[in-house]
Formats: C-alpha cells, structure tokens, sequence
C-alpha cells in the first residue's frame, strides 16, 4: 500500500523533469538568501557584541550560512540530475546516487528548519546574555585606562544616544555603580570621602547619569546630576529628560524584530525546498518504475514509500539491526559446526601394510 | 570636410547597432543623473532648517533637469538608429536631427556647468550655513515659541550625528543664552549675579548642551564651568582636547557636502563622455546614410563627416542663416521703402497699359 501513489504518462514524466530543473534553480536563488541574511545577522550581532556575554548566540547566524552554502550545492547538483531524468537512459547514470541524494536533500531540508525554529527560540537565552553583558559594560564603563575594557565607555555612550536607551532595566541602575573613575576624584576633597564612606564598598555612588542618557526630545536642557533631590517641579521634568526605556530591552526588541523577520522568511524557504524534495522523490520512484517495467513509453506509478509508514519503518529498523550484527558469527551455519562425513576404513586403495618379519 | 571616414554597409550597419547600444547606455546614465540630483536634494533639504538661502539646490535642480531631458533625447536616438538602415523611415528624421544637436550640445554644457558650480558656491553654501547655524544656536531655548520649537532638537541632533560643536567650535555657547528663563530659579544669587553681570541682562554661562560631550572621551563629560580650572578635578582648560567635540559644525556641514558633490564628478565626467561619444556617432551615422541614399546603389560606399565644410565655413553660414531668421522677423523698413517704390514704377506702366488699352483715364489710386 503505496504512500501518495500518483501515476505518470511519459509526457508527465518529462514535464515533471522540466520543472523541477528550474525549481532547483530557484532553489540556488533563495539559498543564496539564505546565506545573505546569515551573514547579515553575523554582522548585526557582532556590532553589539561587547554588551552580550556569551558568544553562543552566534550559532544561529553559522547555522543559516551553512545552510545556505549547502541549499546552493545540493539545488545545483539537483538540477543537473533533474534534467538527466527526463530520458531513461541518462537516468541510468544517477540511478544509484539518487537515493542518496534524497537522503542528503531530506536531512539539509531538517537543518534549514531548525534554523527558522531556532530563530525564534533564542530570545530567552538573548536576554540573559544582554542582561549579564550590560552589567558588566556599565561596571566597566570608568575602565578607561585598563586595556581589554578602555572602549567600553564609547560603547555604551554610543548605544544609549543610537538606541535611545539609559541603562540596564532604567537610568537607575546608574545609582549603584561607580561610573566615574577615581582618577577624577579629588580625594582631599570631605565632600568626595564622605560619600566614599557612606556605603559599604567604598564606591563613589550618585544620583547621576552619564551625559548619554539625556533625550534629546526634551524641551529644557538635561539635567543629569541630583536626580533624587530634585524639586517638584524637575520632578515633572525628569519624564522626559532622560531615556526611559532601558538598554536591554531595546536591544532585545531590536534583535527580536530581526530575528522574527528572518525567521520567517527562513520558514518560506523551507516550505519551497520541501515541495522540490517531494517532485524530486516522485521523479526518482517514477523513473525507476519505468526501468522496472522494460517499456519507456509506459505509464508509472510514483509515490513517497512504497509501503505504508508503518510497514517502512520496521523494515527500515531490521536493516539497521542486521547491520548492527554483520559482526557477530553466531548464526553463520558454517562455523563451529562437527564434521559430520567421516573418511570409511574401508577404501579401494588399500595400502599395504606389511610387518616385517 | 571635417575629419571625413568611409563607410561601408557592413561598417553602417555596425554603427547603428553600436550606436543603439550606446544610446540604451546613455539612457541609463540620464537616469543615473536624475537619481543622483534627487539624492542631492533629499540631503539638502534634510538639513534645511540650518542653513539661510537655497541657492545651493541650483546644483541638485540642474542635474534632474539634465537626466530627465538626457533620457528622452537618448530615446530619441535609439529611435534614429532604428530607422537609419530603412531607407524609407530615415528621411523623417532629419529635421529633427538638427534639432537633437543643439538640445544635446546643451546638456553636455549643462553639466560642465554643474560640475563648475559645484566648486563655485561652496563659499556661498558656507555663508548660508553660517546664518543658519547662528540663528538655530540662538534660538535654541525657544522650544515654547511657536515655529522654533524644534531648534533644540534639530541642533542637539545634529552636533551628535556630524560630531561638532557650535558654529565655529564650543565657544559659540558662551556668547548665547542658551537656558530658558523659564528653568532658571530667579531667587538663586548666583542667577541674579549672571544676569546683572553682562549689558543685555542674559543668563550666560562657560557651558555646553549635553549634544556638545564626546563619547570617546576616557573621562565622563564635563559640560559647566569649563574656562575654570579649579571648578573640576585636575583639569586643564587649555590642555583638554577629548571633553567636547572640536569640530564647528559650519566646517563640518560644508565637508560633507563638499565631500558628496566630489564624489558624484567622475560619475558626471563620464556621463558627459557617453553623451559626447553618442553625439559624434550620431552625425557620423546621420551623414554615412545620407551619402548612401544619394548614391545609384545605395548599398555601396559612402563618406561620413563631422562637418560639410571646414570649421570656419560652416560658423559663417550658421551665423547668416541666424541672421536671416532674424531679418525675417523684423518688420523690415528696407523692404517697405523699396515696395512703395516698386509699386510706384508699376502704377506708370499700368496707366500707359491701360491708356493703350481704352481711352478712359483712369484715376491715379
């Protein structure tokens, strides 16, 4: 009991070769999409990447560049093969790489899926890394002078101003860090040691913002410094005077919505791919009814398996059992048998036995 | 004959296919003009809020004419060149012809022009963006007053994006108010002493908007008191280079415009190149085919040239056909004095005619 069966005239046949010829080709076309825009998540992630912590979200974007590199070999070899199989005769040639082939197809086909899924699934694990990342960049931002974190402080600024952005979850949590430099400190100052004394660590805290963080929406110049002492009326002021979103949910939006689209867009190309996986397994099933049949003119039968789900898999799991056992002996009839043909006393060649006396 | 060359039909038929060709090129390089004037003026315009005259738009206004006039006469030209080697379709072209010299010779002049006036009003442009950047620094609190609300914002954009400070650098703060009296605390001393310490009773003050702080810096942005040394922590006011943006936003504007219409000349030199080149094969073509036509066998030799007759001729005949034209149109006071005359020495003649004729006289009219 075939699965799909759909029978094909010759003609059928041809048309079907023909147009998955150029199915293919336009397969090329969108695998090199597909590596497009790999490439461009790669670049996108790699501006921001002193602010995430883990580098593990780079697998995605690998992800959809392979893919893509690998969508334009197969189509490519895939088209090549497709225009053979119209004729019987050259379909010989591909007769056995096409099984292959398929397999190879199917299994890319998967890939190319789960990177559409993974698109979609990295947003937890985006966050936890934005939000570990941006509190370290923010910690760091008065390393100006140690090397490995002295461009930390143009990078966050430069975030803030670009993504309208101030701190990690709001302007904060520029309250609990040092964010300038002791090195600008005047520590004769009481003023500077009182405050350095006031909390546990020994941090110069203040209820300031670095410059980045005014918006440039608001109609009076920024107020950055005493935010928490400040009057009423700077009070009604302070909602629009700096950034309220905060920097890690800007971002996440940002990636999200980059993310999304190309997710989408990768969930098209699978569903392509997927219909020129299936015209390629009805062309091979075809064809190889034909040369079952003797007669290239004939109709054939193609389908998707030749016996149900079911039946398919069983027969599929005996093979890789019994490959599993080509190396064990313990059924070979041969071996370790007792010789059952004894060689008779009694043979027409008598030899002589003679004692001598 | 000006720099005369033979023709075959084989060669002919190779120049109007070539010529086809360059033409379809020459369309796309009028589109690639008129695209480039549309770019030119959508970044122009962005930042018309800071800049006082438009005189500048001359360049971007000249070069979509020129690209949307260079496309239809190219098209023109594709046309000819299809008609040419049809020796009953060709005729009809060739007042046009003539025509198309002229508009064509005029485009190549137009974008001479463009690429001279681009070098030529960049001091105009400077002028421009002086006033405009002073009046914007200036009214840079009025974010209550209607039609300037938007300064602060327009400014403070633009210091950040171009990476400037002022109109010639930061010191252009000091000299303007730039605090609204509307967040200034009356009751404070030190606001009552920075009003009544300057003529015109402003609040001003050493200090930058936060769009003047450079984010690469190492030391986070020190905005206020900054000609006064002891206000901040080792700080030197003369030795400070990262703190602010040093660029004056005027230098910075005119670089990037400079820079922008720079870029576009090679693109503008070729297309007056492939402009040139389409022209040439043109009349060389026009010529070829009309020297075959005239031939008995129109498929034989036949002598292409620039001009019939040599430079000099050939200025001297366009100038008295210029001035026929122009006599033509004058109500000429020649021609009415000779045909009263004229008409006088017939009158005498049809009276002795008439007089032969029949005995009655007939009045002089």
């Amino acid at each position: 009991m075939a699965v799909g069966k759909v029978t094909f005239s010759k003609v059928e046949r041809e048309k079907l070769a023909e147009v998955l010829w150029l199915l293919n080709w336009i397969s090329v076309v969108t695998g090199t999409i597909l590596f497009g825009l790999g490439l461009f998540l790669r670049v996108e992630i790699h501006k921001w990447q002193e602010v995430m912590s883990e580098q593990g979200i780079l697998y995605v974007p690998d992800m959809l560049i392979t893919t893509g590199l690998a969508a334009c070999c197969i189509n490519f070899f895939g088209g090549k093969i497709c225009l053979d199989c119209a004729d019987t005769n050259k379909f010989l040639r591909w007769k056995l790489v096409m099984m292959p082939y398929i397999i190879c197809t199917f299994f890319f086909t998967s890939c190319v899926l789960a990177g559409a899924l993974m698109c979609y699934g990295i947003r937890s694990q985006m966050e936890e890394s934005l939000f570990m990342g941006l509190r370290n960049a923010m910690r760091y931002y008065k390393d100006t002078d140690t090397p490995g974190r002295c461009n930390l402080k143009r990078t966050v600024d430069l975030l803030q101003i670009q993504f309208q952005c101030c701190g990690n979850t709001g302007y904060r949590d520029w309250f609990h860090i040092q964010w300038i430099s002791s090195r600008y400190l005047d520590m004769s100052s009481s003023a500077v040691v009182d405050r350095m004394r006031s909390n546990v660590e020994g941090k110069y805290l203040m209820d300031g913002v670095p410059f980045s963080c005014c918006s440039t929406f608001s109609p009076w110049p920024c107020i950055q410094h005493h935010l928490s002492t400040s009057s009423t009326q700077d009070k009604q002021s302070q909602q629009l005077n700096l950034w309220r979103r905060g920097c890690r949910q800007a971002l996440l939006d940002h990636y999200t919505g980059i993310m999304q689209s190309i997710g989408l867009t990768v969930l098209l190309i699978w569903l392509f791919e997927l219909l020129v996986l299936t015209g390629v397994r009805y062309l091979q099933t075809a064809m190889e009814n034909v040369l079952r049949l003797g007669d290239p003119e004939s109709e054939s039968d193609g389908w998707i398996l030749e016996n149900s789900l079911a039946e398919t898999a069983r027969s599929n799991f005996n093979i890789i059992k019994n490959l599993g056992k080509c190396y064990q002996v313990d059924d070979d009839p041969n071996i370790n048998v007792p010789t059952q043909v004894q060689v008779p006393v009694t043979s027409y060649f008598v030899p002589e036995t003679r004692t001598k006396t | 004959m000006l720099l005369k060359i033979t023709f075959t039909q084989q060669r002919r038929v190779r120049l109007a296919q070539g010529l086809w060709l360059m033409s379809w090129l020459a369309v796309m390089s009028g589109a690639f003009i008129f695209c480039l004037g549309v770019y030119l003026k959508t970044e122009l315009l962005r930042r018309a809020e800071v800049m006082d005259n438009t005189e500048i738009h001359m360049v971007p206004n000249i070069l979509m004419m020129v690209g949307l006039v260079s496309i239809g006469t190219n098209w023109v030209a594709t046309r000819v060149c299809q008609d040419s080697l049809d020796a009953s379709r060709f005729p009809r072209w060739k007042l046009l012809l003539m025509a198309w010299f002229a508009v064509a010779m005029l485009l190549c002049c137009l974008l001479l022009a463009v690429v001279v006036l681009s070098y030529a009003l960049q001091g105009r442009l400077e002028e421009s963006l002086k006033v405009g950047l002073r009046n914007g620094i200036r009214f840079y609190k009025d974010t209550d007053v209607p039609g300037r609300c938007f300064q602060k914002e327009t400014i403070d954009r633009l210091q950040m994006e171009f990476r400037c400070c002022g109109n010639n650098n930061f010191k252009d703060w000091f000299e303007v108010q730039w605090v609204s009296n509307r967040y200034l605390d009356f009751t404070s001393k030190d606001v009552k002493d920075r009003i009544r310490s300057n003529v015109d009773g402003r609040y001003l003050l050493d200090g930058v908007p936060f769009s003047c702080c450079n984010p690469a810096s190492p030391r986070p942005c020190l905005q206020y008191h900054l000609t006064d040394n002891s206000a901040h922590y080792s700080y030197d006011y003369q030795a400070e280079e990262l703190n602010l943006y040093s660029r004056g936003c005027r230098q910075a504007l005119t670089d990037y415009y400079m820079e922008m219409m720079n870029s576009t000349g090679p693109g503008v030199l070729s297309v007056i190149l492939i402009q040139m080149s389409v022209l040439v094969s043109l009349r060389y073509l026009q010529t070829a085919v009309e020297g075959a036509t005239a031939l008995e066998d129109p498929e034989g030799e036949s002598v292409g040239y620039l001009l019939e007759k040599g430079v000099k001729e050939t200025f001297e005949d366009v100038k008295a056909n210029v001035l026929d034209i122009l006599k033509f149109a004058q109500v000429d006071p020649s021609a009415a004095e000779g045909s009263p005359g004229a008409e006088d020495a017939e009158k005498p003649a049809d009276n002795t005619t008439e007089k032969a004729a029949s005995p009655t006289p007939s009045p002089a009219s």
